[in-house]
């Protein structure tokens, strides 16, 4: 039987909800706004005032980052509250303006970064790449991700795995210009229409592929098409982990010195997430001359950077300390000279705090892809 | 004995149980239109005793011979009603009941419809009632002894009891003393006893007693036969040490050249023993045991010149050459008491209780606070230069219970309790300590815990309701990130030290006793018992009860009460010397058995075998059924090939007609 609308309440399952507080407790932004997710979840059970909790600007506070599911004792995923009450702006028409454009933009080019599709493919111009056609076999289809390709700071994540991949001899193709966003910040900005039609509409475009897996980049793409895309017909995986293999197999070698002193920062939508916490350690463990080290916080504990769900396009109004600024202030106490990164979002935002704390002389911020570039010979 | 059918029909009202939604007036006029059916009657309650004498009147003056209760389900009340019969002097199997409750009212709405369905289901059961042939209760003698899996408060419980009542025990615990988690803990709540010293005397009253065998360092390795009579192997794991010349006297431990480098198990790793041990000072049996996975001598044949544990024992006891032993008997009844395991804290990484020395589990701290602890119960934390009495300490409860994200839905029962019992001694030993538990109930059911939560509140010990998420460090000291959901406030409190209020969950072994004895487990994965409420120690497995922790989460007052309860069902079976065995029963037709042997292997219970049978001047194999273990299941019914198989009440002249009658068969 299929319900026309679920009430707000089924959908989250808000009567599950047993009120211990693990999802505030855990969540990483309570230190800095009055986001209290829990409140959400509780105050939500009176349908009437859902406008009204739409209006609360807290909500656009949450970065998505599922501390707060992944804590639940009863299996509620309560920010999916919070993006549902951003789904009521979304419907009415009232976000702000930078939310709206990266909307329409995802809608009209298929990305968010208002960048136009035939530009989509301008960071591989230099490479001799394989775009994959339908129905031909590929064991490897990589998935770039939108701010990876249109950003020119991080293109070089993408050209670096082409140079890995080639190295390693991987039989590898990438989507070209029909590449479209994977939806994961569409979802989080509230947007459950335009998701769906995405979700459909790569589901299609992907599957028409003969690829035996898709290798994604990005996390945020990761998660996406590993847990929303339910009829793909390929395995799904995050880089790291193909790139653990090749170095497992010693099909790729890691000869040149990186000597630096290395903290790796758990990106939320890898690690909490999806538990890839080894693959990135391995791969960053092999490199020559390098120390890794740890943040207290980590893994399963990491502290989130703030750079998901949509605060790319909200800004969140606090002066209190960014979480950014408190992960890299703890990798310079660590006295890490790289601060390494999985994520083009992490990367994004912890380098903003490493100028705005004025540590670009002792430590840079590093993809691991761009690391691995140093650490291998052409 | 098998003269022309004359039923009667009772429709039960099961007060509105039934009648609510079906109409009982209705079924019982068209009941007694159904062809032999003498009579139709309704009643408020048939199983009260009003509604036994109908029938039983119905019986001696109307001259039925097959009766139809159309009520609950039979595992309910098949045996109240067959007594009846038995009473009114007709066979018992002359009885067959129409489940109109479970199968039809309880989960209908529609009144009319459910009244459509329970006359079918009657007539059903009217057509079956017809073709119904008497049968015969078998009966067995019970071997007068019993065993006690598990050496827990709970076993001891249970084998004093049966003991005391003039039976033979074999007790079998896995470790080398018996005493399980309760020789662990400190002081017990609510009572604030000390809990060595009211086990103490039970541990050796076990020893002492004339009617019980104790194997300690064992384990049962098969079971077979059935109620009243099953045949045991236990093997007696070699402790390396001569049981008969072993005085206690603990100068090998001492002398042993791994010392204190092996953590201890009773400590739950907060002391350390030695490769040869004696898990506690007053273990049962008092008597050493070498640790063969660590033991120099046993693992690499070698210990400096030879091994300090035989050069010291004056007894000669130490016995590198000795074997396990198997030793075999034979039992009417089996206790199943193997409780619990604490759950592993590493299971919810937030806590970083493999991260930090001062994040502890409950069994720890119980072990910390003792006085006959590794730290003779001081509370230091650190070693040496570093060490530092905690200020600040935290307690934090449900650690892998009320979960499904460890996949543990139930509450454990006792960390509620534990948690104030542990921060009671806490604030006793560190008075200027600031003492909080972080809590999202407070569970205070049992007799006298509402008062002992009550108590240790008002000596200072703050209650903050909310379940922490993540613990991590800033400045040296552990940061508890947690929201105060009284004030929706969110919190990041430093600490000192966290203690993590582990729950119980079912052992990680628990499966070789369910494959053992055909246990099965409830949703939580602890063992299952007959019935949650009208038969709580007893399974599925006829002569096997379970007690304590091994069928789910209890404390010790309730893991006592259900020993003495499973020891009291078992010494009925003991005491009355005779078991009757399931009498609907498989038969293997012998003419048409093709000897396949299929259905040796799909029955459950062992219960069928081959036999060689003179066929027409051939030796031939067919099955045959031992009609003791057959528990009547019918699995080898439907898995026949030839269809050979027939089962006593239903075979197929009697359930074909049956179920035609309820119009799926034609
Ligand atoms: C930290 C903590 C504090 C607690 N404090 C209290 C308290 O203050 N008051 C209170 O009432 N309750 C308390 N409890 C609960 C208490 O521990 C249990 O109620 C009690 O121990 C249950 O006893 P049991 O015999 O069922 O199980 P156990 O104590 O677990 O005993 C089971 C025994 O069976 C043995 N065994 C297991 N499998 C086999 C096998 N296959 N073959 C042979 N032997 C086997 C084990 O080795 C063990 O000796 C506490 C629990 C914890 C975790
Ligand atoms: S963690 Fe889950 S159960 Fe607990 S308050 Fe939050 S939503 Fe409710
Ligand atoms: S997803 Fe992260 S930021 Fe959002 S409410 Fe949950 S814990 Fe807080």
């Amino acid at each position: 039987m299929e319900t026309e609308l679920q009430s707000f309440i089924e959908k989250y399952d808000l009567l599950g909800c047993i009120q211990c507080g693990r999802c505030t407790g855990g969540c990483p932004v309570t230190v800095r706004t009055n986001l209290n997710v829990r409140r959400f979840v509780y105050d939500s059970l009176d349908e009437d005032i859902l406008e009204e909790l739409a209006n609360l600007p807290e909500i656009w506070d949450c970065t998505a980052c599922s501390t707060c599911a992944v804590r639940c004792p009863k299996g509620l995923k309560p920010l999916e509250v919070l993006i549902g009450l951003r789904g009521i702006l979304v419907e009415g028409g009232r976000v702000q303006p930078t939310v709206r454009d990266a909307l329409e933009s995802v809608f009209r080019e298929g990305n968010p970064w208002d960048k136009p599709r035939a530009a989509r493919c301008d960071w591989m111009k230099d490479l001799d790449v394989r775009i994959a056609e339908p129905g031909e076999a590929v064991e490897n289809l990589i998935f770039v991700c939108c701010t990876i390709v249109y950003d020119p700071k991080l293109q070089v994540i993408a050209q670096n795995l082409v140079r890995i991949l080639n190295k390693a001899g991987v039989d590898f193709a990438f989507i070209g210009e029909d590449e479209t966003c994977c939806g994961s910040e569409v979802h989080n900005l509230g947007e459950e229409g335009l998701f769906e039609m995405l979700v459909e509409d790569n589901t299609e475009l992907l599957n028409s592929f003969n690829a035996k897996r898709m290798v994604t980049i990005s996390p945020h793409c990761y998660t996406a098409f590993k847990n929303e895309h339910p009829d793909l017909k390929m395995e799904v995986v995050h880089y790291t982990q193909l790139v653990g293999e090749l170095l497992e197999d010693k099909k790729l070698e890691l000869t040149r010195e990186v000597p630096q002193r290395i903290v790796f920062h758990d990106p939320c939508f890898l690690g909490k997430q999806n538990h890839v916490f080894d693959e990135p350690r391995y791969i960053l463990g092999n490199i020559p001359g390098a120390e890794l080290v740890e943040f207290d916080r980590c893994r399963e504990r990491s502290l989130c950077c703030e750079g998901g769900g949509g605060k790319m396009w909200v800004e969140t109004e606090s002066t209190k300390e960014r979480l950014s600024d408190t992960r890299v202030k703890d990798a310079r106490a660590l006295e890490a000279g790289i601060l390494a990164v999985a994520c083009p979002f992490c990367e994004l935002t912890l380098d903003d705090s490493v100028k705005a704390k004025g540590f670009e002389e002792e430590m840079r911020v590093a993809e691991i892809l761009e690391i691995l570039g140093e650490a291998i010979e052409d | 004995m098998n003269s022309k059918p004359k039923i009667g029909v009772y429709i039960c009202h099961c007060g509105i149980n039934v009648a609510k939604t079906v109409d009982v007036d209705e079924v019982t006029e068209f009941s007694s239109q159904l062809p032999y059916v003498k009579l139709a009657r309704n009643y408020s309650y048939m199983c009260s005793d009003p509604g036994q004498n109908l029938i039983k009147d119905d019986i001696a003056n109307e001259g039925l011979n097959r009766v139809v209760v159309a009520s609950c389900s039979p595992r309910m009340h098949e045996p109240t009603f067959r007594k009846t019969l038995i009473e009114a002097g007709i066979n018992p199997f002359f009885l067959e009941m129409a489940n109109i409750r479970e199968h039809c009212s309880w989960v209908h709405q529609d009144k009319e419809e459910a009244t459509e369905k329970a006359k079918k289901l009657v007539a059903a059961s009217v057509s079956k009632a017809r073709l119904l042939e008497p049968l015969e209760e078998k009966e067995v003698e019970v071997e007068p002894a019993s065993l006690v899996i598990g050496g827990g408060i709970a076993g001891i419980q249970a084998a004093l009891d049966i003991a005391n009542a003039g039976f033979k025990v074999y007790m079998v615990e896995k470790t080398p003393s018996i005493g399980g988690k309760m020789a662990q803990l400190d002081k017990t709540f609510p009572t604030l006893d000390c809990s060595a010293c009211i086990l103490t005397p039970k541990m050796v009253d076990v020893d002492a007693h004339p009617n019980i065998e104790l194997l300690t360092y064992s384990q049962v390795e098969e079971i077979s036969g059935y109620v009243g009579n099953f045949d045991v192997k236990v093997r007696k794991k070699a402790r390396y040490v001569d049981m008969e010349k072993c005085t206690g006297c603990g100068l090998c431990a001492e002398e042993c050249r791994l010392a204190d480098r092996i953590p201890s198990e009773f400590d739950a790793g907060v002391g350390k023993r030695s490769g040869i041990y004696l898990p506690f000072p007053q273990a049962v049996p008092a008597k050493f045991t070498i640790d063969p996975e660590r033991c120099l001598f046993l693992t690499r044949g070698k210990c400096g010149k030879s091994p300090k544990c035989v050069d010291v024992c004056t007894a000669e006891a130490i016995d590198f050459e000795q074997k396990d032993e198997f030793v075999e008997f034979k039992v009417g009844a089996v206790i199943v008491a193997t409780g619990y395991d604490v759950f592993d804290a590493s299971r919810k990484p937030e806590y970083g209780y493999d991260n930090y020395d001062n994040v502890l589990t409950g069994l720890e701290m119980e072990r910390l606070v003792s006085a006959s602890g590794p730290t003779g119960g001081s509370i230091a934390l650190g070693e040496g230069e570093e060490a530092y009495v905690p200020k600040d300490i935290a307690f934090i409860k449900c650690v892998g219970s009320r979960d499904e994200s460890v996949g543990n839905e139930y509450c454990s029962r006792v960390c509620c309790m534990y948690t104030a019992k542990l921060a009671h001694l806490v604030k006793e030993k560190i008075p200027e300590a600031n003492v909080r538990i972080y809590y999202m109930d407070v569970r205070a059911f049992g007799k006298g815990f509402e008062e002992f939560y009550d108590r240790v509140r008002r000596e200072g010990i703050r209650y903050i309701r909310g379940n922490p998420s993540e613990i991590f460090k800033r400045n040296g000291r552990l940061v508890v990130k947690v929201e105060d959901t009284l004030t929706a406030t969110p919190l990041e409190d430093e600490v000192d030290l966290v203690v993590l209020a582990v729950g119980l969950e079912p052992r990680k072994d628990s499966r070789e006793i369910i494959d053992l004895l055909r246990l099965s487990q409830s949703g939580d994965r602890f063992y299952l018992e007959a019935h949650p409420k009208l038969a709580p120690v007893d399974t599925a497995t006829d002569g096997v009860f379970v007690a304590g922790c091994a069928q789910g989460p209890k404390d010790i007052p309730d893991s006592v009460a259900q020993a003495k309860g499973a020891a009291s069902s078992a010494l009925g079976l003991l005491a009355s010397g005779r078991v009757k065995v399931e009498a609907q029963v498989s038969v293997v037709d012998e003419a048409t058995c093709r000897g396949c042997a299929y259905c040796v292997e799909i029955c459950p219970y062992g219960a069928i075998e081959m036999v060689n049978v003179n066929r027409m001047g051939h030796e031939v194999q067919v099955a045959q059924v031992n009609e003791v273990l057959c528990k009547g299941c019918g699995a080898c019914v439907a898995g026949c090939f030839s269809g050979s198989i027939q089962q006593r009440s239903f075979k197929d002249r009697q359930i074909l007609p049956q179920i035609a009658v309820l119009g799926v068969l034609r």
